[in-house]
């Protein structure tokens, strides 16, 4: 049936869709059905609310019965929405899918424009242009290609443990690769969690410990992606193995290298601890690291630095898990589907917003150091305590630092309100400090989250609506004197306040990490304007992107809390099973082809394919493409200085006559 | 005790007041304002002020006209340009400061005896006909003008200044090109 | 080396020892500033809030006659007042074209032409980022060891159109105070309002904002503070009597950077203007002075 009756003389049927009023408040839809009416070939046009809509598809196959229609222009929204849909309709009817064209009205046009007349102008236009173009469209055929069952998840925090435990439950095999020595992500140095204030720990490290354990996930920290190619059900991955110089297989994490390491006090800045506290260069991470296995630093590390230490650390160690010639190793691995968690990192406000006096102001912290403050794995057991190790009699906790704000991050993290209440409840529990929280809208939209905004109302910390000014040492009254003054206007009050206080808290924001856009590079896939992975669609496609078979997960994709992140690894999974449990998958047509008689075999193509799709054939002296790994991006049609390149649904005068006849009345 | 209410009717708001203001140079994003009261915290004269900038602009935004442009806030704005840098939504708050003086100017609602129209005007007498200013004078002139008792106070001040050679009273700083000026300053439409 | 220079109003008056200063910390550099031809008052914020397009139309006169003198050089301009006018006049005909129109009708009837192309630039730019601090270093000759300095950079030069520094914190000052061997306080009230507008206008305010910036230098053991604006020294200066009678005894000299800039370099205190402080500096910078035949010969070197 796909043969379709494409042949014989055209007759074509032109459907202009009002998209409710998103196309028709601009767009005069029915002097644009009429006038296609009256366009070369064109047998019936019609306007309808919704084309979308089951009635609309419908109204697409009558036509194509009762007028014999064999070419179908839809002229609604962009082919990324609906071009799938509109396609299967015309399937149904007894068409060759590919005896499609669709003209974007919506986003090319009633979205763009104010003066309606223009509007319909454009409208008719574009749809003059698309009617001629599928003259030209010819029987395509989809192929199928059968899909690799193995997963490859990116990122260990909770967004991808989630995710690899979930798919690997299901039965498949997942490479779960984290950059850092371990997994665990930012959701290992919190504390508490709000809004239930159970333990982070508690709750993560067990799932931290499934993931080693499970006989479907291979567990690879300290490793990257270093290059992917392939397509969907297809995926070709290298992952590079950093050296830590400790054998993983061999080290059963005793830690007493640790212990015998030669310096006998940490000397570093301990990155677990946000910097609070030093470590050796022979360290783990932090105690419930997974996995357990020591690493050494060899910025810091004797050895490296001079080659001069006695090595007590491998003199140490029975099991001869230290090797310091450890090399970078490449894995090479194929798999049917990937999910992306790699996460976010906090907005830092060193340079960036002095005005805070972060890095300048001995007790100004960000809410990540103090999250290590009130741990009690922390560098001070838990213990909130200023630098010079006394206890604050006030804590101010500043919202919105590097979030709402067109200077530095336009959104809204929308973790950071329920944080520094999380910070304000654990900071008063701990000191019995005056806490003041500094906020410009308080928003707790989830479960529990205005109960505990409420809790905190009654436990007495104080909530002062306005944006602080700045954070100075530069007292005014004795009271102030040596302590930190929070300039502010109390918006509700009316009058501008100094508050003294001991310790500042910036809530920090979250922000897309400072390498996003070579990930996005690496998997082919977008991000949206502030640098976040951008998903398929914003409702109804929220973890997958517009590359087939990658999936999104948690914070890289915008900010969001645990219960939010743990919700889209879990979805993301179940995409990512959805598409390998299908066993195939259907490619575009949209391949490019060789013309054997034109190429004169002078291999420009060749280097030019992202895809690695096009193979020289010695004994012919041509190139040739191969179908199954051409994506159909055209760098090598475009390229070919014979033009013996062809690509389906992209020909030559598929492409020219559309352009011919929209500027056709230019 | 005398009790007054402190009710709004909508009929006291104008819509055109907003309008102007956003039409003019510095207001335009004045409806972008999310009332985070940023401007009033780095503000250093917010604590003199009858209304926090933050206010103003709210004022302003819904069309309270008569408050805005009676409010002491908007001759106290020095144009340091901190609310203006500092504001989340880009707001160029010390311009629209400027504007909102500007219109108060033009309908005549400022502070009785307030100097800066008065500053101004003799500060543009003065750069007509020579071309530069000469702050000595130009301070004489103002206080001279709007309170005379100043002069006397500062009378030290001016003994300092010859002191130290700083003092121009008397020492004519005038520029060649007067023509020329007089030719860019005269816009026939424009009250002098 | 060259630039053109704009000393404006307050150099030739209240702020002589600033014009002294710069032009002979530049010449000591190799620096050459011509002073703008025929140039006339900015146009100034207190002028602008009345009629801002005379106003613009004062600085672009300037500006115009910058770019006949002395085509593709940037324009030193000391005075933040000045600088602030000269450089919002060439913003705003970039973002509002009916006031560009205005201006260059303005300018038509005088026959005079400017196309927006003359950079308006601070001497503390122009020292830190094109000569830069190495040269700076070397030229020291009297390092300003063990001399305090509360920086006060006021609020105009960063704000708002920053080119060469951070609008709320900025930091090139220090730096060029540290390379002259001084040392430099933490200040936190670096760009906070001296008041000095408001001096005229509400004297009260104006001097309360002054005391609290003279007061903070002093509980922090500054034996100075240096800045960048005359408006800001004239005002803490001249004002500091007053202030101190208001609020309390507080003794505390401010003088420009290139003051002390001259000093490191071997100048005499008469050839950057010390004399004219009133609250005079010298207690602390008297041993930083050279006199007789060794500021000669500095000079002369």
């Amino acid at each position: 049936m796909n043969g379709g009756n494409g042949d014989g003389d055209l007759r074509i049927g032109v459907y202009v869709c009002h998209c409710g009023i998103n196309i028709a408040s601009m767009v005069d839809v029915e002097k644009v059905a009429e006038r296609a009416a009256a366009m070369p070939h064109v047998v019936v046009a019609r306007d309808y609310k919704y084309m979308c809509s089951d009635p609309g598809q419908q109204m697409i196959a009558q036509d194509v019965r009762n007028h014999r229609l064999n070419r179908i222009v839809v002229a609604a929204c962009s082919p990324l929405l609906h071009e799938k849909t509109f396609r299967g309709a015309v399937e149904r009817a007894g068409l060759n899918p590919f005896f499609f064209h669709m003209a974007n009205i919506r986003e090319h046009d009633a979205w763009v424009h104010e003066n309606r007349d223009e509007a319909t102008t454009k409208a008719i236009d574009l749809i003059r242009a698309a009617v001629r173009r599928v003259g030209h469209h010819k029987a395509l055929e989809r192929r199928t290609v059968s899909i690799n069952p193995n997963v490859l998840v990116v990122g260990g925090g909770i967004a991808g443990i989630h995710a690899a435990l979930k798919i690997a439950d299901a039965g498949r095999r997942v490479y779960l690769v984290e950059r850092e020595l371990s997994i665990g992500g930012h959701m290992a140095k919190f504390d508490k969690t709000f809004p239930t204030l159970d333990c982070a720990a508690c709750i993560l490290t067990p799932k931290m410990s499934q993931v080693k354990d499970h006989p479907n996930i291979t567990l690879w920290t300290y490793s990257e992606v270093a290059g992917v190619e392939g397509f969907v059900g297809n995926f070709k991955a290298k992952i590079r193995r950093k050296p830590r110089y400790i054998d993983e297989e061999t080290c059963v994490g005793c830690l007493e290298c640790i212990e015998a390491c030669i310096f006998k006090e940490g000397k570093f800045p301990d990155e677990y601890n946000e910097g609070l506290s030093k470590r050796k260069p022979m360290y783990i991470p932090f105690p419930q690291a997974v996995p357990q296995v020591t690493a050494i630093d060899p910025e810091t590390c004797l050895h490296f630095k001079t080659g001069k230490c006695k090595q007590p650390c491998v003199s140490v160690c029975d099991r001869k898990a230290i090797d310091f010639d450890q090399k970078e190793r490449i894995e090479e691995i194929e798999v049917g589907a990937i999910v992306i968690g790699t996460g976010f990192q906090t907005f830092n406000p060193t340079d960036r917003l002095p005005q805070y006096g972060y890095k300048i102001l001995d007790n100004v912290y960000t809410a990540l150091e103090v999250e290590r403050l009130v741990n009690s794995s922390g560098p001070t057991g838990g213990e909130v305590v200023l630098r010079d190790g006394s206890r604050p009699r006030a804590v101010g906790i500043l919202h919105c630092i590097g979030s709402r704000d067109t200077k530095t991050n336009i959104w809204c993290s929308r973790v950071c309100c329920m944080y520094s209440l999380k910070l304000a409840h654990l900071v008063h529990e701990r000191t019995k400090a005056e806490v003041y929280n500094f906020y410009i809208d308080m928003r707790a939209p989830g479960k529990g989250y205005e109960e505990f905004y409420n809790r905190l109302l009654e436990e007495g910390v104080h909530f002062i609506r306005g944006k602080v000014g700045g954070v100075t040492d530069w007292a005014m009254v004795p009271e102030e004197e040596g302590r930190l003054v929070i300039r502010v206007e109390d918006t509700l009050g009316g009058f501008v306040r100094r508050v003294p206080v001991d310790m500042v808290v910036l809530s920090t924001g979250l922000e897309p990490r400072a390498d996003a856009d070579d990930v996005r590079r690496t998997f082919n896939i977008s991000c949206s304007t502030e640098g976040f992975f951008l998903e398929r669609h914003p409702k109804l496609a929220p973890v997958e992107t517009a590359s087939d078979g990658i999936y999104l997960a948690g914070c890289c994709q915008a900010p969001k809390d645990i219960p939010d992140t743990v919700a889209q690894a879990g979805a993301a999974a179940a995409e990512a099973l959805a598409l390998i449990d299908r066993g195939e998958v259907e490619l575009e047509p949209n391949t490019a082809y060789i013309d054997a008689d034109e190429c004169s075999g002078c291999k420009s193509c060749l280097s030019l394919c992202p895809y690695n799709a096009i193979s020289f054939i010695e004994e012919k002296k041509k190139a040739e493409i191969n179908e199954a790994l051409c994506k159909g991006c055209g760098t090598c049609v475009a390229a070919c200085p014979s033009g013996s390149i062809i690509q389906n649904l992209f020909e030559d005068d598929e492409i020219f006559s559309e352009i011919a006849e929209v500027l056709s009345d230019v | 005790m005398k009790i007054k209410q402190s009710i709004r009717y909508d009929s006291e708001r104008s819509s055109q007041f907003t309008k102007e203001v956003v039409s003019r140079p510095g207001g335009e994003m004045i409806q972008a304002c999310i009332q985070c009261g940023t401007c009033s915290g780095v503000c250093p004269l917010s604590n003199y002020m009858d209304r926090t900038p933050r206010q103003i602009i709210y004022l302003a935004r819904e069309g309270f006209g008569d408050e805005v442009l009676h409010s002491r806030t908007i001759w106290m704005c020095t144009s340091c340009y901190a609310c203006s840098v500092e504001c989340p939504r880009g707001i160029k708050i010390t311009d629209a400061m400027y504007a909102l003086k500007r219109m108060a100017i033009e309908r005549g609602t400022y502070p009785r005896r307030f100097p800066i129209p008065v500053l101004a005007r003799t500060f543009f007498a003065m750069v007509r006909r020579n071309g530069r200013t000469n702050e000595s004078q130009l301070a004489a002139i103002l206080f001279l003008k709007t309170n005379w008792l100043q002069l006397l106070n500062n009378a030290r001040l001016g003994l300092d200044l010859i002191r130290t050679g700083r003092f121009s009273m008397f020492k004519w700083e005038r520029i060649e090109g007067r023509a020329e000026l007089n030719a860019i300053l005269s816009d026939d439409g424009k009250p002098e | 080396m060259q630039y053109v220079y704009y000393p404006g109003c307050s150099l030739k008056g209240t702020g002589r020892a600033y014009e002294e200063s710069v032009l002979a910390v530049f010449d000591k550099l190799g620096i050459q500033l011509a002073e703008l031809e025929d140039w006339n008052c900015c146009g100034a914020t207190a002028y602008m809030s009345v009629d801002e397009h005379r106003s613009f139309a004062l600085a672009a006169r300037n500006l115009a006659l910058a770019e006949r003198q002395a085509p593709d050089t940037a324009m030193v301009v000391p005075c933040s007042g000045c600088y602030l006018t000269l450089n919002k006049t060439c913003h705003i005909v970039k973002d509002y074209p009916e006031i560009a129109q205005e201006v260059k009708t303005a300018l038509d009837r005088a026959g005079l032409e400017w196309k927006n192309r003359v950079e308006v630039r601070h001497p503390l730019d122009i020292l830190v980022q094109d000569l830069g601090l190495d040269t700076i270093r070397q030229a020291v000759v009297r390092p300003l060891k063990g001399l305090k300095v509360a920086p006060y950079y006021g609020c105009q030069i960063v704000r708002p159109y920053s080119t060469f520094d951070h609008q709320i914190y900025p930091t090139s000052m220090d730096h060029l105070l540290e390379a002259l061997g001084a040392t430099v306080m933490h200040y936190p009230l670096k760009t906070k309002c001296c008041g000095g507008s408001m001096t005229g206008t509400v004297p009260e305010v104006g001097k309360r904002l002054s005391y609290i910036l003279l007061n903070e230098a002093k509980k922090r053991e500054a034996d100075l503070m240096a800045t960048v604006c005359p408006l800001c020294q004239f005002n803490l200066d001249a004002y500091a009597r007053d202030a101190a009678h208001a609020y309390g005894p507080v003794n505390m000299p401010v003088v420009y950077f290139t003051q002390l800039m001259g000093l490191a370099f071997g100048l005499s205190a008469k050839q950057v203007g010390l004399q004219r402080n009133i609250v005079s500096a010298m207690g602390s910078l008297k041993k930083f002075c050279s006199t007789g035949a060794a500021g000669a010969a500095a000079t002369a070197k």
